[in-house]
């Protein structure tokens, strides 16, 4: 089947696409948007995390059929050209990031959480990152990097 | 394979008494994880979620028409303070991710007896609606579920809402779990005061086939509150009745060993859930009694 749907402000198509594939599937095989990250596909480790019409859900438990006329944000929709989102900037100036694997869907709940709630207090960081998994860096240097993107106005 | 996108109910329920094997996706938590893994090969996808009757909620004469397709989130901003005891389980569910998608419906379509809005909707005397081109017809949650994985709903019907009354007194909800997120229960429990009927439901998850209610410790418990006049005048409760209604839960268990836990300690932890949720629910009430003295 075919899959009409605007990725990071541009409206994209999806031929061939099997009737029972996700949305991470489409991003990254037919889209060319290898941000968002397939690990687990089962909702686990929340590296495929993308926005779908403003709202964070892991791309891997979406079908990519109920993405039509929708709305999806990656990982890559967040930078402004080369200049990187502040969540993103932050990720990388408090060493947030290691292998690497996790950082795209981390920095979206990030994102979000951010936009929600600009000065988030740690137990609130906790929860909203408790659907991402990373094997690298022991989520200190993760929380840090939240904190300073919300000193550097992240949300706003 | 097939995806079939109805815009509306009626045409949903048209495809459904043509198509039995098509499998309803609503947010897809379940759903997607068995097609990713090749666990299920549906000949169709029903997909629910173009459907805008199926994510909405209303009130009529304090009862709340929950829509099968709110995802738990909304659930959690929108009837936190109506819907207490359910907003409890919902925010229990997996992550965020998870909670942005996920579905009452959802959780009731897969039926497992691990799911976490099941003891509330037993506790709180829900009834699911569920619809087909035959009609509809009102399920009580009580005869909803029939076994491991397996619930009341016909091979043409779709669940549409589920009814709950606007909480008038504390509602609880507590679920075992190895971590604070992520995880599915190693059991749980949700309780409900209805002082309206001088009655207390109280319910258990993943501690037997299906998650059933704990109907001796409701009968027990209900009957020492009328017998004391503790529903007018709410006095502390003895310890002794906590330990009794605690006891009763876990002799009402079916539980089984597992990887998660063993039989043992479900039966022993659900004990410890049904006196702690009933001292915090009633501490509660016994709060806004008297601040409305
Ligand atoms: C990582 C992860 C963590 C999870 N954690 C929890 C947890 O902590 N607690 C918990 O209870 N669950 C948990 N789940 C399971 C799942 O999220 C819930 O069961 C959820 O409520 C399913 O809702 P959904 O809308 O996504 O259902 P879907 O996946 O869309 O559907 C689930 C089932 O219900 C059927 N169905 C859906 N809607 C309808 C309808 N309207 N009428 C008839 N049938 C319907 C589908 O055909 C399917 O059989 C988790 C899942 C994942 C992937
Ligand atoms: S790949 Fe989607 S949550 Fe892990
Ligand atoms: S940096 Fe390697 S998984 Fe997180």
């Amino acid at each position: 089947m075919r899959v009409n749907l605007t990725v990071n402000g541009e409206q994209r198509q999806a031929d061939d696409v099997w009737e029972g594939e996700s949305l991470l599937y489409v991003l990254r095989e037919r889209l060319g948007l290898p941000g968002s990250k397939n690990a687990c596909e089962q909702g686990e480790c929340g590296s495929c995390t993308v926005y779908l019409d403003a709202v964070p859900v892991c791309a891997c438990l979406v079908a990519a059929g109920q993405a039509e006329g929708r709305e999806v944000r990656t990982v890559e929709g967040l930078a402004d050209g080369d200049r990187l989102d502040p969540v993103q900037q932050s990720f990388v100036d408090a060493g947030a990031v290691q292998c690497g694997f996790c950082t795209p869907g981390l920095v979206v709940a990030a994102h979000d959480l951010l936009a929600r709630v600009p000065e988030p207090a740690d137990e609130e960081i906790r929860e909203a990152l408790a659907g991402n998994l990373c094997r690298c860096t022991g989520y200190e240097k993760i929380l840090d990097a939240v904190k300073l993107a919300a000193t550097r106005g992240a949300g706003a | 394979m097939e995806f079939l996108r109805p815009a509306t109910l009626p045409e949903a329920l048209a495809v459904k008494a043509e198509r039995p094997g098509a499998v309803p996706i609503a947010g897809g938590t379940d759903v997607m994880v068995e097609l990713n893994f090749d666990h299920r090969r549906p000949e169709a996808l029903l997909d629910l979620t173009g459907i805008t009757e199926l994510g909405e909620w209303s009130t009529t004469n304090g009862t709340i028409r929950l829509g099968a397709g709110v995802p738990y989130t909304r659930l959690i901003d929108e009837l936190g303070k109506r819907l207490p005891g359910l907003a409890m389980a919902a925010r229990t569910v997996g992550s965020p991710q998870i909670r942005n998608r996920g579905t009452v419906g959802g959780n009731l379509g897969a039926a497992s007896p691990a799911g976490d809005t099941h003891p509330v909707l037993l506790a709180t005397g829900a009834t699911i609606e569920v619809a087909s081109t035959r009609g509809s017809r009102m399920i009580a949650a009580d005869d909803f579920y029939l076994g491991v994985k397996r619930n009341a709903l016909e091979a043409d019907e779709l669940i549409t809402a589920v009814h709950l009354p606007d909480a008038k007194a504390p509602q609880q909800f507590s679920k075992i779990g190895t971590r604070n997120a992520m995880v599915i229960a190693v059991c749980s429990f949700g309780l409900a005061l209805h002082p309206e009927r001088q009655r207390v439901g109280a319910a258990i998850g993943s501690a037997a086939p299906t998650p059933r209610r704990s109907r001796a410790a409701e009968d027990f418990l209900s009957g020492e509150l009328a017998d004391a006049g503790l529903w007018e005048s709410p006095a502390p409760l003895r310890d002794s009745v906590c330990r009794r209604f605690g006891e009763l839960v876990a002799e009402g268990t079916e539980p089984i060993d597992d990887v998660r836990g063993s039989a043992a300690y479900r039966r022993h932890a659900l004990s410890v859930l049904a006196r702690r949720t009933l001292t915090w629910a009633w501490q509660e009430y016994r709060a806004g009694e008297r601040s409305c003295a």
